[in-house]
């Protein structure tokens, strides 16, 4: 027997098996001198030994599905990885949002240059003029030679006046416009129901020569091109194909002009 | 991520069963630990190295498991008619001098709060001393004398069937 005399805390490490062997062996001993205390000790170590008996069945249940780790794990990397894709989609969208604005920064925006901004000259020219029903052309088809004249003259090249007869459309006259790119002269054309073209030309400084480019806005369609500095637009109500018909008439016929 | 997973699934029936003794309801148990399962996922670069898995689980659990039960105090013991009728057929065979699972559990509910997680975790966990005390963030004096009064008046309970003694509502305890 050592000098320390035995505590409730030497009691409970007896009854819960941690007390080094040494003490063990004391608290046995003094419990083997007081029977009260050694009844007291041998109802915990009971209740202890109740405790766990009836509580390990739960531990001896199967586990739930929701409760196994690697699915927590597994469902939490998900997430991680979703999101780098997700940021990695998004850097993505940006870059070919970016690439296709950047290509096709002339159909969505205002065209500035070329021969696209030279198709949507002739477009709002058509909208304003095709409609007016007073005075639609500044100087009538009778004076033809007139306007041709003036039109060379403010472009510095040689104009001439499309003959559209072939498709069934008449010319009707024309007018000089301004435009962001210089000078332009309007010819307007229709057909025995009213229906109006529009040709808008000007010297092209960007798209010198550039292949026939269909545009549309709304019911309008349009056909823009440049040969040799010069820009042309053919813009009307008509079906595309019939319009690129039409487009392709006014471009031989400005080729062989020249 | 494969430390974790050996670390912590051998746990996994332990703390099932504090959670139930602590909660009584095995799906409020399993929600616990659930959650503490997630937690425990989610902070595991947080843990310290030196530090014991079981005694930083078991925190996380105890913790998780005390803010619930104070949540719910003012709604009383929430039972579903589900569970109960689990419980009771789940239950082993009850011998003739031994306590019924759910006895105990009903029992072991009695006992206040703070000296069910002592006795759980000492008794039946098998944490040292030392680890119950720094899973309940107490000294270590506490967890004996807790251990101490949790013992004596579990004792009163299953001999008394808690007849002779009122037992203290942890519940209403709590609500001061």
């Amino acid at each position: 027997m050592t000098d320390h005399p035995i505590t409730e805390d030497d009691l409970h490490g007896y009854v819960d098996g941690v007390l080094d062997g040494a003490r063990g062996a004391e608290v046995a001993a003094y419990l083997q001198d007081h029977p009260d205390v050694a009844a007291r000790t041998v109802s915990y170590a009971k209740q202890r030994e109740t405790l766990r008996a009836s509580l390990a069945p739960i531990a001896e249940e199967p586990i739930p599905l929701r409760l196994n780790i690697g699915r927590i794990i597994e469902a939490r990397r998900g997430p991680r990885i979703s999101k780098w894709v997700a940021s990695l989609a998004a850097a993505l969208l940006i870059l070919i949002g970016g690439a296709a604005g950047w290509s096709l920064r002339s159909a969505v925006q205002p065209a500035s240059e070329g021969v696209l901004a030279l198709a949507q000259e002739a477009g709002d020219s058509y909208s304003v003029y095709a409609p007016d029903r007073v005075r639609p052309v500044e100087i009538r088809a009778s004076e033809a030679k007139e306007l041709v004249n003036w039109a060379s003259q403010r472009l510095q090249r040689s104009i001439t006046v499309p003959d559209l007869a072939s498709s069934g459309y008449r010319f009707m006259g024309g007018r000089l416009l301004s435009t962001p790119h210089g000078p332009a002269v309007m010819f307007m054309y229709d057909d025995d129901r009213g229906t109006r073209l529009v040709v808008l030309t000007r010297a092209m400084t960007v798209d010198q020569n550039m292949p026939m480019v269909p545009h549309a806005r709304g019911a309008v369609n349009g056909f823009a091109w440049a040969d040799n500095g010069v820009g042309y637009s053919l813009v009307g109500p008509a079906a595309p194909d019939v319009l690129h018909s039409i487009a392709d008439t006014v471009r031989d016929q400005v080729k062989r002009g020249i | 991520m494969n430390d974790m997973l050996r670390l912590i699934e051998p746990l996994i029936p332990s703390l099932r069963r504090y959670a139930r003794a602590l909660a009584k309801d095995r799906a409020v148990a399993d929600d616990l630990v659930q959650d503490c399962l997630e937690r425990a996922v989610s902070r595991w670069h947080q843990r310290r190295l030196d530090g014991d898995a079981r005694t930083w689980i078991f925190t996380i659990l105890h913790n998780l498991a005390i803010s619930r039960f104070r949540q719910t105090a003012f709604r009383g013991n929430h039972l579903p008619l589900d569970d109960a009728d689990d419980s009771a057929l789940g239950q082993p065979a009850s011998q003739e001098d031994q306590l019924t699972y759910s006895e105990v559990l009903d029992k072991v509910s009695q006992l206040p709060e703070e000296q069910r997680g002592v006795l759980l975790l000492v008794a039946v966990e098998d944490l040292s001393y030392a680890e119950a005390a720094r899973v309940l963030d107490i000294p270590i004096g506490t967890v004996m004398s807790r251990l101490s009064r949790a013992r004596e008046r579990l004792l009163t309970l299953m001999e008394g069937g808690g007849e002779r003694v009122v037992p203290l509502n942890p519940q209403l305890r709590r609500v001061k």
